[in-house]
């Protein structure tokens, strides 16, 4: 089927904007990462100042939690520039919400980020600024999505199957997803034992499995599904496979006297590309429910 | 110890009532409240032993310090990693021996000088220490970098704070016994120290020949506990005689 276009318009700048908010907020997963993987979380023990001062000495791990702070306010900045962006420019109603929606979320972040420290890193704090940076994140990829040109050209639909649903599926993944991305945050923050993450790859991988399997069986004439259903796959094999690599170097080096700089190097690879995960099958989710029209 | 000035601090902690710090009200409640400790020089007694250790001790790693050049440059030899030092004897360093039980509860009088902890090189000095419930702490950063001082209790209230370069002394207080928390710093993820809150002077660090002794102790029987970072709790009975020594040994292996 031909695309139907949409009636709104396509403006690079803002889709630009998005973009470069979206990079900028996977860099500062990576950040927050860095902190966590370093010990580095209460380097600095005020907030919202840091040692007082704006401009703390950056040695040591002050560096990495500074840091982190400086990203992330670069971060918020930006969020606001897209709110009043699309607020100004955009003629869809619902993706003003969503800039409202962002950047309420990046200004619970930062609360949560200075509590956790000034609370000392309580698991369920640390945990819950963890998992919603990854919802943030998927909340930029999204609009960049709702953004994009050939967003707008609209949908080339495609009637869904009768003996293969899969527009429920669709958001089993990214719930899968958030949940497994939630039980690595509370084991990292040692509210419990890494097992409970182990144990559920194996049901996240399976259900990602089954949707992008599902999609390549019955939907690859659709290219925009097809696309989403391979990337989806890519990125989370690549995540196994990290996730056993920083198991691997969490175990080689529990006797370290400080933070081995190959396990922190997976580990935070693990993470960002645990975002990446999340943005990929929260993008699928989205491409299905436009894509995939239901029989009638 | 036994003069009598040496229990002023704590009958002025007592008098005054309202520390500054939430956490010290309730120590000098708590001890206020019981008989003041009366031991009689004439038949007090001694507990003493080492703390062996058998095996092959692990080999301890160099530190990495190249995230703060400044803490690298105050070391003229590269620095090993104290989680575990086995002395040239085969004694055990760095443990802490205490009596865990048997005393009466009561007042004991309180050192008159505070315990001290020294960040130099960026490492704590002492690894391990121990000091009273509601005896002064005093931290000092002889160091030019920064540090934050983390407290990691779990019976007392933890607390994190920094402590610049040339910045005052922190003064803390611990109200409840507390053997062992880690004390750390986040700016050098390598920097561990180990405190011990005991409700009773009778508490010692093994050092470079592994023996401890516990002096002025009441006849009586005592369970004696040694506590290492990495090995964990040992226990074992004594019983001190009207001033008679008794000895007991712990022995730990890898
Ligand atoms: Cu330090």
């Amino acid at each position: 089927m031909a695309p139907n276009p949409t009636p709104f318009p396509y403006n690079r700048g803002l889709h630009r904007w998005s973009l470069l908010l979206a990079l900028c907020t996977l860099f500062l997963v990576v950040a927050g990462g860095v902190v966590t993987s370093r010990d580095a979380g209460l380097s600095v023990p005020d907030w919202p100042l840091s040692y007082g001062k704006l401009m703390p000495p950056m040695e040591g791990g002050i560096f990495y939690e500074h840091g982190h702070r400086m990203i992330a306010t670069t971060v918020g900045m930006f969020t606001i520039v897209s709110l009043v962006w699309l607020w100004i420019a955009e003629k869809r109603k619902w993706m003003k919400w969503l800039g409202v929606a962002a950047l309420l979320a990046v200004i619970t972040q930062g609360i949560l980020g200075g509590i956790t420290v000034l609370m000392l890193l309580p698991w369920w704090v640390s945990s819950t600024h963890a998992s919603l940076a990854q919802l943030f994140f998927s909340t930029t990829v999204a609009i960049v999505l709702f953004t994009s040109d050939w967003w707008l050209k609209g949908a080339s639909t495609i009637l869904e199957v009768a003996t293969a649903p899969i527009r429920k599926l669709s958001l089993a993944a990214p719930i899968c997803v958030l949940c497994q991305l939630g039980l690595g945050a509370a084991a990292r923050h040692k509210a419990f034992g890494s097992i409970y993450h182990i144990s559920g790859s194996p049901i996240v991988t399976g259900v990602i499995l089954w949707l992008v399997v599902r999609i390549l069986l019955n939907y690859s004439s659709n290219r925009e599904l097809r696309l989403g259903a391979l990337t989806l796959i890519s990125i989370t094999f690549c995540q196994v496979f990290l996730g056993i690599a920083a198991y691997m170097t969490r175990i080689a080096y529990a006797d370290s006297v400080q933070p081995m700089p190959l396990m922190v190097t997976f580990t935070v690879f693990h993470v960002a590309v645990g975002a990446l995960t999340m943005a990929a099958s929260v993008s699928l989710a989205i491409l299905v429910r436009r894509n995939v029209a239901l029989a009638a | 110890m036994k003069h009598p000035l040496a229990l002023l601090p704590l009958l002025l902690l007592a008098a005054c009532g309202s520390g500054p710090k939430t956490e010290t009200a309730p120590a000098a409640a708590n001890t206020a409240s019981l008989p003041e400790a009366h031991v009689d020089p004439a038949t007090a007694g001694t507990v003493s032993g080492r703390v062996l250790f058998t095996g092959t001790p692990p080999v301890m790693p160099i530190i990495d310090m190249s995230s703060n050049p400044q803490c690298e440059r105050q070391h003229k030899t590269p620095v090993k990693a104290e989680t575990v030092v086995v002395n040239p004897n085969g004694t055990l360093r760095n443990v802490f021996v205490w009596i865990k039980s048997g005393l009466s509860p009561a007042q004991w009088p309180m050192p008159a000088t505070p315990a001290k902890l020294d960040q130099n090189g960026c490492m704590y000095a002492p690894r391990v220490q121990g000091l009273m419930e509601g005896q002064d702490f005093e931290i000092l950063n002889s160091d030019p970098v920064n540090h934050n001082v983390h407290a990691e209790c779990e019976r007392n209230a933890a607390w994190n704070e920094s402590q610049p370069p040339r910045a005052e002394h922190k003064f803390k207080k611990f109200a409840s016994e507390e053997v062992l928390f880690p004390v750390t710093c986040s700016v050098h993820p390598w920097m561990r120290a180990y405190v011990g809150v005991s409700p009773h002077p009778f508490f010692f660090v093994t050092a470079d020949d592994g023996s401890f002794v516990l002096k002025g102790v009441p006849p009586g029987t005592y369970t004696i506990e040694a506590v290492h970072e990495k090995y964990g709790r040992k226990e074992g009975k004594v019983t001190v005689a009207p001033s008679g020594t008794a000895s007991i040994e712990f022995t730990y292996g890898s």
